[in-house]
C-alpha cells in the first residue's frame, strides 16, 4: 500500500498543528461557530446528537494492520471502546471530546492516517473497489490512481470551498462494486484505441434528495491527462454550481440545470486549456504510484487443495461461509474473504476495539498484513491461501466475525440514523436489526439468495438506500417516524434507482412487509433467479398488490 | 488597527474601495484617489474613468469571472476579488484563471470576508494582498500564510506540482 514520503508526513504535520491551533480559538471564543463550522467539518469532525462524531479517512479503503490497531487504540483511549464502517470506505468514532481531537489526530498522523476533508464542502475521500489488486476481472489495479487522485484533492486550494460535497469513484473492475455511477465524478478504468488502458469519466450522478445517475463528460481520457480533466470539471462546478440553495448545491443539479452536452462542452473548453500544463501526469509518477500496489510475495499454489475439499465436505458451517463469504482470487491457491460486519443485534459496520485488535493480527498471519474497507460496511482480508481458510474460518468465530450473510438479505447497509445523527428524521439501527431477527434462518437466507437492503434515516441518504434492491427511507410524519420501503434500485453495471412502493409503514411493521415482499420474489422467480431480475421482469405491481392487500 | 497585507507584510493601503457606485458623480466628489470601482461601474462609465486623475483598479464579485474583462486586464494594477462571504469559494477559481490563463501580472487583492484561516489557500491561488475583516490580527494573519510547508498541487504559488518535484 502506499507509504508516506517526508513531504506527506510534513503536511500532515502542518495539518494537526493548524487544527490545534483553530481548535483552541474556538474554544476561547475567538472563533464563531459558522467560522469554526468549515475548518472542523474538514477534519471531519460534526457536532452530533450525544457528542462530537469524527470520520476518518480510510483512502481506497486501505489499512494495514498497524493502522488498525491504532483505530483500535483510538476506540479504547477517545471512544467507549468502538468504531463504526461508514458506506463511503471510512470509519467514525462517536464519542471522542473536542478538546481531544487534535491529540487524536496527532496519533492519526503517526500511522499516516487522518481526517483531512472526509467532510464539509469539499473534495471528500476517493473510494474504489474492495478487491482492486485481487479481482479476477480487474483489467487494471485502481488503486494508485485513487492515490493520485487523493494527493491533488487534499489540501486543493482551489477547491475547498465548493458549493458541496463532491464525491470521486473509481472502477478498475468489470463488475462495479464501487457504485461508482451514483459519484459525483465516476471514473472508469477502460481498454483506449490503442489497447494502452485510459479512463472514462461521468459527472453529476449521486444520491441525496435527488437521485441521478452519472453522464458522460470525456468518453476516453489517455492516463497523463487524469488529472487536468478533473480539474476541468472541478473549476467549472465550482464556478457556476448554485450556491443559493443547499439542496441544489450538488454537481448533478447543474448538470441537469445546464444540459449535460452544454455543461460537457464548458468542461472541454476548460481542459483544453490547461490540458498540457504541469499537472500532466508523468510516466514516472503513475510508476511511482503503481509500484506500492506490487503484488505481495504470493507463492506458487493450486486452486482446491485437498485439504480445503474435505474441510467444506465436513463442516456444514464452514462449508455456508465459504459459499457467501469467500471470492476468486487472481492467484491460483488463494482465496478473497470477507468479514461480514452484519452480525444481528450489532448495529452494521459497528466494530469493537478487541474485533480491530484481532483483524489486526489475522491480517498479519493470513493476508500480508493489509485488509480493506468496504462501502457495504464489511472487511476484506484479500490474499488468503485457501489452505487457511478453515483456520481462519475458526479464528473469526471466536470473535462473533464469522457471520455467513454477505450479500444475503441480512448484509444490510446502513446509516447511523436517528441514534446518532443529528440530521436523522427517524432510526435506522433498530430496523436492521428486527429485520435481521426476522430472517434468523441462515437456510432461508440463502434460499433467498443475493438481495440488499439499505437503509436511510433521512433523506441525505447515506445507507445509499436508493440503490439497495430494497431501500428503506425513515420519514417524519407529522413527528412520528416512519419508513419509505423502494425496489429495484442497484449499484452494479446497469445501475438503477428504486421506485417508491406506496405509502410508508410504522416501524414495527418493516419485518412483516420485507417478509411479503420476499415472498412475492420466491413464488415469482425463475431458476437461477436474482431478487433483483425477479423484479426488473414482473415489475412493482405484484409486490404491491401483496404488501398493501387488505387482510380480510 | 491596519488591515492590509501585502507582498507578506503589513502595508498602508492607497487604494479607495468604491463598494456599490450608483453614478459617475463619486468620481467628482472624491477627486485624486486611487479607485478600485465595480466591474459594473467600469463598463457603464468607462469614459468617465479615462479623464479620472488617478489609478483606476476594477474589484470583482464572485459571480462575476475574468473574461468579462480579458484582453484590458493589463490596464489595471490591481484586481480586487470579493469574498461575499468566506465560504464562497467561486473567487479561488477566479484568481487563478487571472494568473494562469490571462499571465496576469499585477496586485491581485482579496476584499470582503477575508479571514485567517482562509489566506494559505488564497496566497496559493495567486492573490498576494488581502484586505482583511476589521476583527483580524495582522501578524497572526501573515503567520497563517505558511501554514503549510509545502502542497501537492500545481498552483500559482508553485507552479511545479508536488510529484515533478518529488
Amino acid at each position: 500500500m502506499y507509504r508516506y514520503d517526508g513531504y506527506d508526513h510534513q503536511m500532515l504535520r502542518d495539518r494537526v498543528a493548524q487544527f490545534r491551533d483553530q481548535t483552541d480559538r474556538f474554544l476561547a471564543g475567538e472563533l464563531s461557530d459558522a467560522e469554526f463550522l468549515p475548518l472542523r467539518l474538514q477534519n471531519g469532525l460534526y457536532i452530533q446528537r450525544l457528542a462530537p462524531m469524527i470520520r476518518i479517512a480510510i483512502p481506497y479503503g486501505m489499512l494495514s494492520s498497524r493502522q488498525l490497531r491504532k483505530l483500535a487504540f483510538i476506540a479504547r483511549h477517545f471512544d467507549k471502546g468502538y468504531a463504526h464502517l461508514t458506506t463511503r470506505q471510512n470509519i467514525q468514532y462517536n464519542w471522542p471530546h473536542l478538546e481531544d481531537v487534535p491529540d487524536l489526530l496527532a496519533q492519526l498522523a503517526e500511522v499516516e492516517m487522518h481526517a483531512i476533508q472526509t467532510s464539509g464542502n469539499c473534495i471528500r475521500n476517493t473510494t474504489t473497489d474492495q478487491f482492486a489488486g485481487v479481482a479476477v476481472d480487474e483489467l487494471e489495479d485502481s488503486r494508485a490512481y485513487c492515490e493520485i487522485i487523493r494527493q491533488w484533492s487534499t489540501f486543493h486550494p482551489e477547491f475547498a470551498y465548493l458549493p458541496r460535497k463532491f464525491k470521486i469513484a473509481v472502477c478498475g473492475t468489470a463488475i462495479d462494486q464501487a457504485a461508482t455511477q451514483v459519484h459525483d465524478i465516476g471514473i472508469y478504468i477502460v481498454p483506449g484505441p490503442t489497447g494502452e488502458t485510459g479512463f472514462r469519466i461521468l459527472a453529476g450522478g449521486g444520491l441525496g434528495r435527488t437521485p441521478v445517475i452519472g453522464q458522460e463528460i470525456f468518453e476516453f481520457v489517455e492516463k497523463p491527462h487524469l488529472l487536468t480533466a478533473l480539474e476541468a470539471i472541478l473549476r467549472v462546478y465550482n464556478r457556476e454550481g448554485r450556491r443559493d440553495n443547499k439542496y441544489k448545491a450538488r454537481i448533478k443539479i447543474l448538470v441537469r440545470e445546464t444540459g449535460v452536452d452544454v455543461f460537457r462542452e464548458k468542461v472541454h473548453e476548460e481542459w483544453r486549456r490547461i490540458k498540457d500544463s504541469a499537472l500532466t501526469l508523468t510516466d514516472v509518477e503513475i510508476a511511482r504510484c503503481k509500484a506500492f500496489f506490487k503484488d505481495p510475495a504470493y507463492a506458487e499454489l493450486t486452486d482446491k487443495p485437498e485439504a480445503l475439499t474435505k474441510q467444506l465436505a465436513e463442516d456444514v458451517l464452514f462449508s455456508g461461509w465459504h459459499q457467501q463469504n469467500v471470492r476468486a482470487h487472481k492467484r491460483p491457491g488463494y482465496a478473497i474473504v470477507t468479514v461480514c460486519m452484519k452480525e444481528t443485534g450489532v448495529a452494521p459496520g459497528d466494530v469493537t476495539d478487541q474485533q480491530l485488535e484481532h483483524i489486526a493480527d489475522l491480517a498479519e498471519r493470513y493476508s500480508f498484513g493489509e485488509v480493506r474497507i468496504s462501502h457495504q460496511q464489511n472487511i476484506i482480508l484479500a490474499d488468503v491461501r485457501q489452505e487457511q481458510l478453515a483456520e481462519l474460518y475458526c479464528e473469526l468465530k471466536s470473535q462473533a466475525l464469522a457471520s455467513a450473510n454477505l450479500g444475503l438479505l441480512t448484509d444490510i447497509i446502513c446509516c447511523p440514523g436517528g441514534d446518532f445523527c443529528a440530521l436523522a428524521n427517524a432510526k435506522s439501527i433498530p430496523i436492521a436489526e428486527s429485520i435481521q431477527r426476522h430472517f434468523h434462518d441462515h437456510d432461508e437466507l440463502t434460499d433467498i439468495g443475493e438481495a440488499n437492503i439499505n437503509i436511510s434515516g433521512c433523506m441525505n441518504a447515506c445507507g445509499h438506500h436508493h440503490v439497495g434492491n430494497i431501500g428503506i427511507l425513515g420519514v417524519d410524519k407529522k413527528g412520528a417516524e416512519f419508513y419509505q420501503i423502494s425496489l429495484g434500485g442497484s449499484s452494479k453495471n446497469v445501475a438503477s434507482l428504486g421506485k417508491i412502493m406506496g405509502p410508508a409503514f410504522a416501524q414495527e411493521e418493516i419485518p412483516a412487509v420485507i417478509g411479503k415482499i420476499i415472498e412475492v420474489y420466491k413464488v415469482n422467480r425463475e431458476s437461477g433467479e436474482k431478487f433483483i431480475d425477479t423484479y426488473k421482469r414482473i415489475g412493482m405491481a405484484p409486490f404491491k398488490e401483496t404488501v398493501y392487500a387488505k387482510s380480510d | 488597527m491596519p488591515n492590509l497585507i501585502k507582498d507578506r507584510a503589513i502595508a498602508i493601503d492607497r487604494w479607495t474601495l468604491l463598494k456599490d457606485a450608483t453614478g459617475p458623480e463619486v468620481l467628482t466628489a472624491i477627486p485624486g484617489k486611487n479607485l478600485i470601482v465595480p466591474l459594473r461601474f467600469w463598463q457603464d462609465y468607462a469614459i468617465e474613468l479615462e479623464g479620472y486623475a488617478g489609478d483606476i483598479g476594477i474589484w470583482l464579485d464572485s459571480d462575476e469571472t475574468v473574461s468579462e474583462i480579458g484582453d484590458l486586464l493589463s490596464e489595471f494594477p490591481l484586481i480586487a476579488l470579493n469574498f461575499p462571504v468566506f465560504a464562497d469559494g467561486r473567487s479561488y477559481s477566479n484568481a487563478r484563471e487571472l494568473r494562469e490563463r490571462f499571465a496576469y501580472a499585477g496586485e491581485i487583492r482579496a476584499i470582503g470576508d477575508v479571514l485567517r484561516d482562509q489566506l494559505y489557500y488564497m496566497s496559493r491561488c495567486g492573490f498576494d494582498a488581502f484586505s482583511l475583516r476589521h476583527d483580524q490580527d495582522p501578524d497572526r494573519c501573515i503567520a497563517a500564510l505558511d501554514d503549510f510547508t509545502t502542497g501537492y498541487q500545481a498552483t500559482v504559488a508553485e507552479p511545479i506540482p508536488l510529484f515533478r518535484r518529488r
